[in-house]
This record gives structure tokens, sequence and C-alpha cells, in this order.
């Protein structure tokens, strides 16, 4: 179970939270014209790489907030956590 | 009675305090501190199984977690265990064990016929043989494997033991309480560290109990409870024995299996049997000791046959004799110790030592004690069948693969020990890639991946001083790293004895002609031919070859087994070891019982029951409920000896023609306050929502990103800037995340707060023809005309002096209002309703008869919008706006979304007027049409329609009201169900909504 610090909360279990797939997806603005394939681009298609991934989960079982968690999917080793508002470099 | 093979003085049991106990009937006693096996062993009695695969007779072979053979089904406090490594049970008075694996008896066994069949029973047995006909698998492959395969049996009764689940946190958790987990734990407590120690047998201390040293002129044993009595002092260390750390997962989890109460006679109702605990550790000392490896030889599975370090721990742990006539057959100094504790006990061994003559301190004290040595020496073959007799040992050559001389010798067991094998099982876990250790023939742990340390024999260091060493180090560096204290403390002194170098020996070589079975992992019957078989026939990879073989695959993971295999496979291919590679080490290290996996979450725990207000009204008058997520709902309230379909009738029709009230307090609510809040219900819906005025309800329809809709329910206005949306029961908890996914990450700009209400608010549904006449007497106070309480208003009003909330909105398609309060005033609400309602004909309905109503409508739910559908499959395209943006809008004008053959909502009613139509049933042209029969669309919602009294189904249909007046077939192949039916509209009742607005 992997142990995840919500930069609200701290350090807290996996079970408390639930995964949002990946951070760095940007809606098309509403209200403005969007091209097919960039809306399949952000509807569909997402990468699924070996290594640092960073990605959104909520912490649903405590703040609620949406947080962003830069993590290994090889080794589950998480790097840095953030607010959605902050950056991950 | 007597004990035959128990010693007057030596070890560690209650000899004050007898236990009697059962084996296949048979009576008789142990001691308090006995395993089931010690005491069997004192009583003489070896022969405990059979084989898993040939059925030859098994004795025991270790005393703790290695033993790979005396796997017993034994009964205890009301119920029976399989599988229990009889090694590890301690006795309880009145414990019943049995021996599994053997019919009729273990003595006389139907299944050793295998063995004498054993040239057809090779490695790949199982794949070779029950490949072909395919026809053969269900009735005659699989119930054999089945039976065969069997060890002991499950019970089938419920469990009546209590089980449960802990989370801890520590700065430190050493695994083992042998000197190096002794002297880590006790350098982390002095810095201050909060500290677990955790023993997986009864007693601390490990080899500390068993090995002839000494520490700051104490004795081993003494030392070790020196060191617990003063950890146990301590507030900041917990200390637990019976508890086996099984597993190491991501992010320093680790979990702990405990034993808590199955060695005691009498606990408390509230005593768990077994705990389980989530222990998250800062840093982890993984002191867990070796095991001994043996050597193979002929027959080495003869009951009688030990290792020799669990021979050893038989006399000074248990104060039992395996034998009184032993072997000892090693390739190092160790067994040396086994020897001379018989010698001590004035019993004569004889040991067969693979070296060739030379000294050491041991083999010095053993010569000076008169005992026979033989070097260059080893068993060729064990004779007995049911318990060793004699033994073929043979004087080995110089190239150690054939023999300058063979004889036979008397004994009476064989304590064999091949060197020792670190326990790595938790760093492999914790993803250290192991190294091969050449000095030591074995893995030990390389770069750690996680916060873990290898200390003493766990790290391949077997003396006394580098583990005591090693453990006060890690334990004290660590432990400050943490809390940044360090207290001073010195190394005691030790005494050992100092050991030779190992042989690296491991398989006796055959004489020719002689062809005796030698086995390399006892529990799976995985022979020394068996692995030369895999390879011959091309298997190459470690991997393949442990599951082609099942070589450590069974439960007690190769922990004799592996090297063995390993060093074979690495013998024949003529590789090193290190590049043959070992296979990968899983938890659980022991197997745990699926109670201690479970906890406490099963029957009413499984999951958390949500009752609503008015639950205990439901109960009382008779409601049969049914589960809406963790929701308990009323699906029909039982008259007399209604069944389900006849009551939800009365129900549906009651409401139809009269009133009738719903509880709906388990529909999602969530409060949405802010000056944006239009703009984002605008965003969020895909009807418009900036100009529904304050006091007004709108059914909303919400889309997921790729067009698919994702929910629907009312939302009403309550002021300027606040607003109550409804969801549907299943969806609420997904709906609050994605409106506050959008809050959040989307458009963070959006002034706009939301909050879920769904436990704040009682709900019942006021509906039928007759229900504005019932809301009238309700509130009597307020206009309730259709002109002041329009369709889809809202008022706010004192229900009775409590403050409620009154939504003119229906799901059943009638007249219909939904009246909100307070929780706490929910069973006040419901039971005024009951009350006032009496004139109109009110009667409570539940969710069959909802469904019913909705059905005949044609109001899609759940079924119809199942994550597949777009609005205008299901007849929604009115609520979507053109002009707007909103979440989904750009997928619904994909080209798949477009065409016009794409499967829609329509009506199914039978062609007979009275046949059910099974939801999930397949709609098809012709009905004796070749498989794979064309589908054109399924059944997803049935009822029977009180309105029309006839069946009646929505289905998601190809080419959808295109089919209007065509007839088909439903087709329900699992009830075994052919239905001929005509397609109707889906709304079969009231089309206009003239009702809801009347
Ligand atoms: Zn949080």
């Amino acid at each position: 179970m992997l142990y995840i610090k919500c930069p609200y909360c701290g350090l807290r279990a996996q079970k408390e939270f639930s995964y949002g797939g990946d951070a760095t997806v940007k809606r098309p603005n509403i209200n403005e014209e969007v091209s097919s394939e960039d809306w399949d681009n952000f509807v569909y298609m997402r990468k699924s790489p070996r290594g640092k991934h960073i990605e959104l989960w909520q912490h649903i079982a405590g703040c609620r907030q949406w947080i962003k968690v830069q993590r290994d999917t090889a080794t589950h080793e998480i790097f840095q956590t953030a607010k959605v508002t902050e950056e991950i470099r | 009675m007597s004990q035959p093979f128990r010693l007057n003085k030596e070890g560690l049991i209650n000899r004050k305090k007898k236990i009697s106990f059962t084996f296949n009937g048979k009576k008789l006693f142990g001691y308090e501190g006995d395993t089931i096996a010690s005491a069997l062993i004192a009583n003489g009695i070896h022969l405990v199984g059979r084989s898993f695969k040939y059925h030859r007779p098994r004795g025991f072979f270790g005393a703790g977690v290695e033993e790979p053979n005396a796997k017993l089904q034994v009964e205890f406090n009301g119920h029976s265990e399989p599988n229990v490594n009889a090694t590890e049970m301690e006795l309880v008075e009145g414990l019943s064990a049995t021996s599994q694996n053997c019919w009729p008896s273990v003595n006389f066994d139907i299944g050793a016929i295998n063995n004498f069949l054993k040239m057809f029973f090779p490695a790949g047995f199982y794949y070779k043989t029950f490949m072909w006909p395919k026809s053969f698998w269900y009735k005659i492959y699989e119930p054999f494997i089945r039976k065969a395969a069997g060890l002991g049996v499950a019970s089938i009764e419920k469990d009546k033991e209590r089980y449960e689940h802990k989370f801890e946190y520590c700065d430190l958790l050493v695994t083992g309480s042998g000197p190096s987990g002794l002297a880590s734990a006790y350098a982390a407590a002095k810095n201050g560290a909060k500290v677990i120690l955790a023993e997986d047998k009864p007693r601390f201390g490990g080899t500390l109990l068993t090995d002839d040293v000494s520490i700051d002129n104490l004795s081993g044993k003494d030392w070790a409870e020196k060191i617990i009595t003063e950890l146990k002092s301590m507030p900041n260390v917990t200390v637990k024995n019976r508890s086996q750390v099984f597993g190491y997962y991501d992010h320093n989890m680790l979990v702990m299996f405990e034993r808590v109460s199955d060695h005691l006679e009498k606990k408390s109702k509230f005593t768990p049997r077994q705990r389980l605990w989530y222990i998250r550790a800062k840093e982890t000392i993984l002191s867990t000791g070796s095991i001994e490896r043996p050597i193979v030889f002929g027959n080495n599975d003869t009951p009688g046959i030990f290792l020799s370090a669990a021979a050893k721990e038989y006399m000074k742990v248990y104060g039992v004799l395996v034998g009184k006539k032993p072997l000892i057959f090693t390739n190092n100094d160790s067994a040396y110790e086994t020897a001379l504790e018989f010698k001590k006990n004035n019993v004569e061994p004889i040991i067969l030592d693979t070296r060739e003559e030379h000294s050491s301190e041991l083999i010095d004290e053993a010569k000076s004690k008169g005992i026979d040595i033989r070097f260059s020496h080893g068993v060729i073959v064990a004779n007995g069948y049911k318990k060793v007799k004699s033994a073929k040992i043979g004087k080995l050559n110089k190239d150690k693969n054939s023999f300058e001389k063979i004889e036979t010798v008397d004994c009476d067991c064989i304590c064999v020990s091949g060197f020792w094998t670190p326990s790595v099982h938790l760093a492999s876990q914790s993803g250290n890639k192991l190294k091969y250790e050449e000095k030591i023939d074995a893995f030990i742990p390389d770069k750690k991946k996680q916060h873990e340390t290898s200390v003493g024999a766990a790290n391949g260091s077997f003396t006394l001083e580098e583990s005591l060493k090693h453990g006060f180090e890690n334990g004290s560096n660590l432990s400050a790293k943490i809390t940044e204290t360090k207290t001073e403390i010195s190394i005691p002194n030790v005494n050992e004895k100092k050991y030779g170098a190992h042989d690296k020996f491991w398989c006796m070589p055959l004489p020719k002609n002689e062809n005796p079975k030698r086995f390399v992992d006892f529990q799976n019957d995985v022979s020394v031919s068996d692995i030369e078989i895999a390879l011959r026939e091309g298997y190459r990879s470690i991997e393949h070859v442990k599951r082609y073989t099942t070589l450590g695959m069974a439960t007690d993971q190769g922990r004799t087994s592996n090297l063995n295999g390993l060093q074979l496979v690495s013998n024949i291919e003529n590789k090193i070891v290190p590049e043959v590679g070992h296979t990968t080490f899983r938890p659980p290290f022991t197997p745990i019982t699926i109670g201690t996996i479970v906890g406490r979450e099963v029957g009413m725990e499984y999951m958390p029951t949500r009752k609503t207000p008015m639950h205990e009204w439901h109960e009382k008058n008779n409601a049969v409920f049914v589960d809406a997520g963790a929701w308990k709902r009323p699906r029909y309230y039982k008259q007399g000896s209604e069944t389900l379909f006849e009551a939800s009738k009365r129900e549906a029709k009651n409401v139809r023609e009269n009133v009738g009230i719903c509880d709906v307090t388990t529909l999602g609510k969530i409060d949405i306050k802010g000056p944006d809040a239009a703009e984002f219900l605008n965003r969020v819906y895909t009807n418009a929502w900036m100009k529904l005025p304050v006091g007004k309800a709108r059914y909303g329809l919400m889309l997921r990103e790729d067009g698919i809709v994702m929910d629907d329910g009312t939302t009403t206005r309550i002021s300027e800037n606040h607003y109550h949306m409804t969801t549907t029961t299943a969806q609420a908890a997904n709906v609050l995340s994605h409106l506050e996914y959008y809050l959040q990450i989307v458009w963070p700009e959006l002034n706009v707060n939301v909050v879920s209400t769904t436990e704040q608010w009682a709900g019942a549904a006021i509906a039928g023809p007759k229900s504005r006449d019932m809301l009238s007497k309700l509130y009597p106070e307020l206009d309730v005309s259709n002109d002041a309480l329009p369709f889809m208003g809202y008022k706010e009003a004192e229900f009775f002096g409590v403050p409620s909330r009154i939504f003119r909105i229906s799901f059943s398609g009638e007249l219909a209002y939904e009246i909100n309060v307070k929780s706490d005033h929910g069973m006040f609400m419901w039971e005024k309703m009951m009350e006032v309602g009496k004139e109109f004909g009110n009667q409570p309905y539940g969710t069959e008869a909802l469904s019913t109503l909705r059905i005949e409508m044609g109001h899609v739910a759940g079924p119809e919008l199942d994550g597949r559908t777009i609005p205008s499959d299901v007849s929604l395209n009115g609520l979507v706006s053109k002009k707007k943006d909103f979440i989904g809008k750009n997928s619904l004008g994909r080209e798949a979304f477009n065409v016009e053959s794409r499967q829609k909502i329509v009506g199914l009613i039978p062609i007979d007027r009275k046949s059910s139509i099974p939801e999930g049933s397949h709609i098809v042209q012709d009905q004796n049409a070749k498989l794979p029969n064309p589908k054109l669309g399924h059944v997803s919602s049935s009822c029977w329609s009180v309105e029309n009294n006839n069946p009646f189904s929505l289905a998601i249909m190809k080419d959808g009201k295109n089919m209007i007046g065509k007839k088909f077939f439903v087709v329900s192949p699992l009830k075994n169900k052919s239905i001929e039916v005509e397609v109707i509209s889906s709304h079969y009742v009231d089309p206009e909504g003239k009702r809801v607005r009347s």
C-alpha cells in the first residue's frame, strides 16, 4: 500500500485516495473551438510510461482535494506531491 | 504412560503441566511448551503423513517454518484447520491431529502405489498426462487432480473465531529476535526510537536458545532473556512473539501475522484468534536468520531423517531425542554441535563428514569426547520404509564422485547438514536484487530499494560476534538518524566456538546400478531426476524449471530446496549459480489463514450499512430490503403471503389510482453555492441553466467528456447563489468527485463550493392522482394549487412545525411531490404522512414498484444509462443544448454516435401479452438461426405494466424507433426462454406527460 503525502493533510495511506489519471492533460477551454484531433487527444490518448509519471489523486477519505503525485510507475517510488495549482518539475 | 524419547531434564518446556491430545485417534500426552511435533517425537512417532505425488511415508524434517512434510489436519477449540505445520503449532489440551493426503490411513495408504509407478510420474507429469483429449478435462482429469493434490480439508463450518486488523507505525521494525535482532532493537530503543520487535516463535532468542555460547558471561538464553525483559519495560518498544512478518510491500509497509490465542486453553470472548498488523516502518531490520539446507542422498525423505539443527533444537528446547542411534551427515562444523549435544545426553552418534580429515575447534572437541568421526564419508541411501533402520554409507574418493568403500550401518535417525541459507525472503520482496555469495554458497541481499537492512545470518554472517556487532551498529545508526540521539553501547564480550570452512558439497553420487529417489523438494515430491528431465526437455530458465517441475512451489516456498535445486541446474548446465539466478520470492513467507486476511470484515461488517432515518418504520412494516450500494432500501412491503410480484403490483397500482409514499432519502444530494454556481451548472449539464429562476427545479443530464451519459437528476435553485442538486443513488459519490475535479483543476476561476448533503436530508416522495389532496392536508396553511406550486416548482414551508422543502418533481410519471426534512425529523415526517394519508388510500411503495412506474413511463435509469449510451440513444436529445458548450459536448459529434442504425431505446411487449421478459435477454430476428445469432439489442428493464396489465420492457435496440411495429424474438439462454415480442414506443403510459402537470 502506497504512502502518499497529501499537501494539505500529510502522509496518508493509499486507502484514503482514489486515482485520477495523467495530471499533465489539459482540457481544451470551454466555449472555444477545438479540432477533432485535439479533442480526441484530450479524451482518449494517454501515455503509459514506465518510470516517472505525474498523476492526479483525490484525497477522497480526507480533505477531498485533488492533488498531483509524481510517481515511478515501475517502482512506485513517489518523488514529489503538490497541490494542483503548483508545478511539479 | 512413559515418553520413550523424552530426556529427563533438558529443555524449556513446563514439565509440571501435562497436556493430552490425540494423533490419528491415539491418546497421547505432551507438556506445556511442546509443539505437536516435539510431543509426537517424544512419543516415538515419526510417520505423520504421505507425500504429495507418490504418497511416500513422511516424517518430521525440521523444527519450525522450514518443515516441508509434517502438515496435519488439526482440530482444536471447536474448529478444524488443514495444513497446520506440526513443528510450529503449540500443543493445547484436547487437540486432535490427523494425517493428511493418505487413505485409508497413514500406515496403509492406497495412493502409495504411485510410489511403485514412479516412472509414470516424471517432471511435467500434469502437463503431459492431462492434456488430451480435451473432453476428459471436466469429468476425469480435473476431479483426479483435485483429489490427488488435496492436502488437508478446509472446514465448511462458519468460522466463529474473531480476527482483527491493526495499523501501526514505528521508527524501526525488527523482524526476528535472534542475536542480531535483539542487538538492533536494543540499540535503537536506547536511542529513543519507537521500536517493534517481532519474533515468529513463542520463545525469544533464536539461535541463542540452542547454541553453546556465552555473552558477557551469561548463557545465550539468559542474555536474550535479560535483553527482552529490559526491552519490554521500555515504553517506546513493542515486543511481540508468535508474530511472523510475512510480507514486505511498497513504501516500507510490512505485514505481520500474530497468532494471538491458539495456544491458550481459555480466552475471553473478545480475544481474537489471530491478528494482522499493517506496519509502516521508517526503517526495517531484517534479522530473519538462516535455515539449514540438507545434503541430497537416496531415500532422503524417509521418516527419521532430520536437519541437524532441528535435532539439536528438539533436544535443547523440548528435551526430546529424535533418535537413539544417530548418524550425523555433514559438510560443515555446525552439525558437530548436534553430535556433542547427543553425546552430552549419553547417546553415541557417528559423524559422517564429507570433508577430508582435518582439524578445527569443534572437530577436536568431538574427537576428545570420543565421538566416532568418519571423514570423506556420506550417506548414499537410507534404508527402511516407514522409519530409517540403517544406512548405506560410502567413503568418497578424492573426486567425490565415486566410492572407495561402501558399507551399511545401523541407525534410527540421520541428522543432515549441508550448510546454511540466509532467509532473504523479506529483502527480496522489498525489491532488493540479491547477490550470490561464493563464500557461503547462497544468496544474500545486495542493493536496497527500500529502507531495509539485513543483519546477522540473514546477511550471511554466521558468527555470533559478527551478528551482535552488526546488530548493535545498524540498530544504533538507523535509529539515530530518526531520533537524532545516539546512546553509546559497549558491545558485549562473546564466547563462541570457531567453525572451520564448509565443504562445497551438496549431493551424494549414486553407485552404479542403484537408483533410489533423491528428493530435492520434499513437499512437492521433486527429485533430482525430475530436474534432470526438465533440463533434458529443454527448459533453461530457472523460472520455467520451477513451474515445470513444481520445485519450490509448495507452501514451504522451497526453504530447504531452492539452493539445492539451483546447484543441480548449475551443475548440469555447467554454469555458476549466479548465472542460473534465483526464482522470485513472494509473500506470504508462511501460509496465513483466510480469516486473518479478512479480519472483521465479515457478515454485517463486510461493508458499512447505510440506513435511512425511516428504516425502523420499514422494518416494523414488513419491508423486504434490497441493497442499493451500501444503502438498505425497502424493495416492497409484504402483506400476508404476498410474493414480490404481487406486492409490487399492488403498490404500483395504488400509486396510479390513489397515492403512495416512497423513501427517497438515498438519492445523492449536493449543495452548490457561490456566485458562479449557475455558470458551473451550465457547463456540467447538457441543458441550459442560466435562466432558471429562484424557486424552480429543472431536470438535468450530465455527460462524461466522451459524450456518454454519466448521471441525471433534478437541481433546484434555492436562492440566488444556492442550488440543491440530486443524483442517482448509485452515482452520488462519483458525481461529487466529478464536480470537485472541474472546480479544483479545470475551472478554478469559478467561485463555487460543493458539498454532499445526502445524509443531512430525509426524503419522501408522494405520488399519485391524490397526492395534491394529501399534500394540502400536510400543509394546511400553504397554497399547493397547480398555479401556486406548478410542475417543477419549489417551496419551503413548515411541516407540522419542522422546516421542510417541497419539490414538485416526479419519477413515477404521476402527479408527485418530494418532501425533504432534516434527517432527525425523517421518522416524524414519515409517520405523519402515513397518518394523514389514510383517507386517500395512501400506501408505502418500495423500489420494485418505483421501477415499474418509471419503466412503463419510459423514464430511463441505471440499466439504460449503462456507460454506453449518449443522450440521443435514450431519447434525451431534447435536453442537449445546441447553443452552449458543456462537458462532453465535443464528443457528441463523433461519427459513430450519429449513425442512423445506432442502438436506441424502444419499448417491447410480448405478443401473447403474458410472458414476462427476462432482463438482459437478447433481441434476435430469428430464434432458430445458427449460432452466433446476430444480436439486434438487449432488454434493459422489465416490468409488469400495472396500467395495461401485461408485461412491458425497455430495450436498447439497433435502428431504435424505426423498428416500431415490427416483431422479433427475445432470447435468454440463461433462463432457457424465447419470447416473441412487438416493438413499441418506450413511453407506454401517458406519453404526453399530462399527469405530472395536472
Ligand atoms: Zn488531504
